[in-house]
């Protein structure tokens, strides 16, 4: 199945209206799930739930929103702040993901900033479009 | 005392659908209050039928296995009111079950009424992101709620999962 990026959007911003409870309107490729659109935790896997119902596709656990084995492993985060280390493996496991002001704060309780509507749509992207 | 909300399961399909029936008496003392002179039965004890009757198909899924716990009510829209002398019928379906996690949709009916739509998540609370641990004990499913299930068969688990969806 082959989509442009605007359909995904649409599609993503279904999802999340239907997930999350908010109007289609709040939804813009800038916000961010938590912060902007009051996601928790159960809501992350009704997302990936629903996505693959829509898009038709397979989200393995840990591939659109790594976090727990990250966070986990104390090789990566230190007092609370992702390590050199932590950082690259963030940019190796979430490609989907544009770090930005991370890099400079890389702030364990910012993680959360970077689950993006942007980064879904470039994750559905890879999987639909990728040759 | 368990908090028990359905009287029986009157259909099982293993990992794929499930349907109980509740009963509604005016011995049920909540009746009385909700309203004195109009009992009807509230919305959230049905919102509580529907989890249990989903929640023990998700459960049945992987043989009782892991605990399930309702996470999220994804919708809840009402039709109509159930009355004192009702028996109403809670149809549940898993759209998803992986891992960590489940989602339902279901149909609350009374005769041919329809009663609600009631869409559900449940988590498998061992497997949680956050890595709390809780007590080995599996404490959801206790021999009360199994024997809700008694005189039901559930199918075979690999012939269900081969079978070509009936509805």
């Amino acid at each position: 199945m082959s989509m442009s990026r605007d359909e995904i959007f649409k599609n993503v911003q279904e999802v999340l209206v239907e997930a999350l409870g908010v109007d289609d309107d709040e939804v813009s490729k800038e916000s961010r799930l938590m912060e902007d659109l009051g996601a928790e935790s159960i809501d992350f896997l009704d997302i990936v739930f629903r996505l693959e119902k829509v898009f038709e596709i397979k989200i393995p656990r840990e591939e659109l929103f790594p976090a727990e084995t990250i966070m986990n492993n104390p090789d990566f985060v230190e007092n609370g702040k992702f390590t050199e280390k932590g950082l690259s493996e963030l940019k190796e496991k979430m490609p989907h993901t544009k770090l930005g002001d991370f890099e400079t704060d890389p702030d364990i309780n910012k993680l959360g900033n970077l689950f993006t509507v942007d980064a879904i749509i470039n994750y559905v992207d890879n999987k639909l479009n990728a040759a | 005392m368990r908090w028990i909300w359905i009287d029986k399961f009157v259909e099982f399909e293993s990992g794929k659908r499930a349907s109980s029936i509740k009963n509604v008496t005016l011995a049920e003392e909540y009746l009385h209050d909700h309203f004195p002179g109009f009992p009807v039965m509230p919305e959230c004890l049905m919102i509580e039928g529907m989890a249990q009757t989903a929640g023990i198909l998700t459960g049945e899924a992987k043989d009782f296995q892991e605990k399930v716990i309702l996470a999220k009510v994804n919708k809840a829209v009402f039709f109509d009111y159930v009355c004192p002398g009702d028996t109403i019928r809670y149809d549940a379906k898993i759209e998803m079950l992986t891992d960590e996690a489940a989602s339902t949709t279901g149909e609350i009916h009374c005769g041919e009424k329809l009663i609600a739509e009631i869409d559900l998540m449940f988590s498998h609370i061992d497997r949680n992101l956050g890595g709390k641990k809780f007590p080995k004990d599996n404490f959801v499913f206790t021999d009360t709620f199994k024997s809700l299930m008694r005189g039901i068969s559930t199918g075979d688990k690999d012939s269900s999962k081969n079978a070509t969806e009936a509805d």
